[in-house]
């Protein structure tokens, strides 16, 4: 393998002045959040965008808090989202949701995987849905995403494709399906390619 | 053609670019992926890789590769200076004969490092080592490839320093030509040059003149370096000074307040462009720097401002935190706040409860911390070492008393155990052990020392992405290697009381550590069991 190998997106024109789309991604250590990274920026540079994304390797990755940063637009310079900046919080667990709070103002959307993944001294799952109800003031969207992809795919691991596909398709990140879909077919290995393309379709069946 | 690469793989990018022929790592957060991608391509791409058992020796194969008039890299974090600097301060005085590029990650707010927080910067200083601060992957890959181009031109090994925020951080970059040819590895020379390479006095004094003389020579380079740029054509009399990530967040702040400033953007902190910073600030009422950490570059343009520029206000920690990495808003408050502009800070998130980091279930670790829990008596003291067992200081365990650099879980152990009629119980990874432990266990048998030091054999170095080690049988290329047994090296080191037990073994581990607690002498317990990520990744590959 060499790093030239890879395949190269075609250059596309540059949207002028676009307003730079801000996507926080929450979760617990193990859940994928840097392929949804990955795949987000893929199908960004595939429409043409800026894109700097930041992540966080690593012992501290391990189990514990993560959050990855994507930013796409026609001018971007940091990698970070600003607090009170984000346009999207897309949570794979609920109370990593309330985390990255800080991150969003009144019209942030939040797209929150219905799961709750305990650990010491949290706070009770009802507690923290309430919260969510509570402080969130814009769109919010708590989906089951987890349980659904186990349900239908037996794979409960591909929920934040499935939630992926969930934000295109409702039209929560500004970019194509097709870009999406690209996206997941560059960064996903081939192996586990199908049941990712069958979570992201899902979404669009279950609307 | 561009392509999205994270900033360590644009280092390699740019290496390859470069022609690199030799390529050397000690793992470490945030440099990793430069020694995993290496591992991966480096066989396809004509370049010698290895994992090396630490950073000096990682270095010092390096400065053999470069002597040997190959162009090499070698790649750490922060604290793998420390442990190389031995050999890097003598090696900026004899130079680089095959350009070397020195690749080292900070990570400001230690988001994954413990023990400091590091601003490497400080080396220019101590070594003398022009130091490059690229501030994202597009300038990742430019900067390696300028390194090697300023190291080629003055003999000088080049400090690439990164942060957290720019080796972790996803950009379209543009790709450029390979150098080398496929699978042909380059053979080097070994040329005999007394005077160039052996450092003794009364030479190394000469070298340290002609180092200092190199130095200035650098400095003329980077004066007319396009890479230390000023930004925009603002006359305006507010500027900011930056480099490195910083920069980025300086642009995105500008934009959000609307203001059109003049920005110093410098690639080089040493040697500084001085006559550039003094035509920049010449003119200007006030300035901001925007560093992250210490601020060596203000203390640097405070000196230049008594020159150029007396009666200039100068602006930068006293805004910006010497702790913490900075963002945009608070580069922004503080530029708000030169330029006589309100700026409200936004809110901080609901206080809810801390989710740490945890042992995977099914961790060989745990195995191990569950026996010593029950097993050791009330009072004793545990020494922690860098490695994930470092999650044992956190709760349900608590067994960590001290925790420092690599290896030092046995040498602190055993001043205290030395020193103490307490009971000493060392933790230490296998990584960790052959990186820095071995000169610590052999000091505690030279001393009549006996603390307990259970080595937990995980069989790879888990930390930082199951990198691969001396005791594992395989190179960093891949290649077939002999194993080396680490109860061989304990066993060579005088250790009597040694026993290799699978942590799974519960009783015959708690026994085992309730009777070596007592003992006269050093104890050494190998609990081998396999990570169980690592035991799955295999068995993945051998599907």
């Amino acid at each position: 393998m060499s790093l030239a190998e890879f395949v190269l997106l075609p250059p596309k024109k540059m949207p002028k002045k676009m307003n730079n789309f801000n996507m926080v991604i929450a979760g617990v250590g193990g859940q994928g959040l840097i392929t949804i990274t990955q795949i987000i920026a893929e199908a960004a540079q595939a429409e043409g965008y800026e894109i700097r994304t930041s992540e966080l390797h690593g012992l501290s990755q391990r189990g514990g808090s993560v959050e990855t940063h994507v930013r796409f637009g026609g001018e971007v310079y940091s990698p970070l989202v600003g607090l009170g900046e984000a346009d999207l919080v897309l949570s794979l667990e609920m109370q990593e949701a309330l985390k990255v709070f800080s991150y969003s103002s009144k019209n942030t959307v939040f797209l929150v995987n219905k799961k709750y993944i305990p650990f010491e001294n949290n706070l009770p799952e009802a507690e923290v849905e309430k919260k969510i109800n509570e402080l969130v003031k814009g769109e919010k969207h708590l989906i089951a995403a987890s349980e659904i992809c186990q349900k239908e795919l037996n794979a409960e691991v591909v929920s934040g494709i499935y939630l992926l596909g969930y934000a295109v398709f409702n039209k929560l990140i500004p970019l194509k399906p097709e870009s999406m879909l690209k996206g997941i077919s560059e960064i996903v290995p081939q192996k586990y390619l199908e049941l990712n393309k069958k979570a992201f379709e899902l979404a669009k069946k279950n609307g | 053609m561009k392509k999205i690469l994270l900033g360590n793989e644009a280092i390699v990018q740019g290496a390859l670019e470069a022609g690199v022929q030799f390529v050397s790592t000690y793992p470490g957060t945030p440099s990793s992926e430069i020694g995993n991608v290496f591992s991966k391509i480096a066989k396809d791409n004509g370049v010698y890789f290895e994992f090396s058992t630490n950073e000096k020796v990682a270095l010092e194969a390096a400065i053999g590769a470069s002597f040997s008039g190959l162009k090499s890299l070698v790649a750490m974090k922060d604290f793998g200076l420390n442990v190389c600097s031995d050999s890097l301060i003598p090696f900026c005085y004899t130079g680089a004969k095959g350009p070397t590029v020195i690749v080292a990650g900070d990570d400001p707010s230690c988001w994954s490092s413990a023990q400091s927080e590091q601003n490497s910067r400080a080396f220019a200083y101590l070594a003398h080592i022009p130091i490059l601060e690229p501030s994202d992957p597009a300038e990742a890959k430019e900067f390696t490839k300028l390194a090697f181009d300023v190291s080629d031109r003055f003999d000088l090994p080049i400090m690439l320093r990164t942060t957290t925020r720019v080796a972790h951080q996803r950009m379209p970059v543009e790709m450029g030509q390979m150098a080398n040819g496929k699978n042909q590895m380059a053979v080097g020379e070994f040329i005999k040059d007394k005077k160039r390479f052996v450092t003794l006095p009364p030479r190394v004094l000469e070298m340290k003149a002609e180092l200092l003389e190199k130095i200035e020579e650098v400095r003329n380079f980077t004066e007319k370096s396009k890479e230390n740029k000023i930004i925009g054509k603002s006359k305006a009399k507010i500027g900011i000074i930056t480099s490195g990530v910083s920069y980025l967040y300086v642009m995105e702040a500008l934009k959000e307040l609307k203001l059109d400033l003049p920005v110093l953007k410098l690639a080089f902190f040493y040697p500084l462009p001085e006559e550039r910073i003094k035509g920049f600030i010449k003119n200007l009422k006030k300035v901001l720097i925007v560093e992250e950490l210490e601020g060596f570059l203000e203390k640097e343009i405070n000196v230049l401002a008594r020159e150029a520029n007396p009666k200039l206000q100068i602006n930068g920690k006293n805004l910006l935190s010497e702790i913490g990495e900075l963002n945009q808003i608070k580069v922004a408050f503080a530029i708000a706040h030169v330029a006589g502009k309100g700026y409200k800070i936004p809110k901080a998130s609901p206080d809810i409860p801390k989710r740490f980091p945890r042992f995977c279930p099914g961790c060989p670790h745990t195995f191990v911390f569950n026996a010593v829990k029950k097993a050791a008596p009330e009072g004793t003291v545990f020494g922690g070492d860098i490695g994930c067992y470092m999650l044992a200081g956190m709760p349900a365990y608590n067994l960590q008393d001290y925790l420092f650099s690599m290896g030092s879980s046995i040498g602190i152990g055993h001043g205290i155990k030395k020193m103490t009629g307490q009971k000493v119980i060392a933790f230490i990874g296998d990584s960790t052990f052959f990186h820095a432990g071995i000169p610590a266990l052999i000091n505690t048998v030279f001393n009549k020392s006996n603390p307990l030091i259970i080595i937990s054999d995980n069989r790879t170095t888990a930390m930082t992405g199951h990198q691969t080690n001396p005791g594992l049988g395989r190179t960093g290329m891949g290649e077939i290697t002999p194993e080396i047994k680490i109860e061989d090296i304990v066993a060579a080191c005088g250790v009597k009381n040694l026993k290799v037990i699978d942590p799974i073994n519960q009783q015959e581990l708690e026994s085992t550590i309730q009777d070596f607690l007592n003992k006269d002498e050093v104890s050494v317990i190998v609990a081998r069991r396999i990570c169980i990520i690592a035991a799955k990744k295999n068995a993945k590959e051998n599907e």
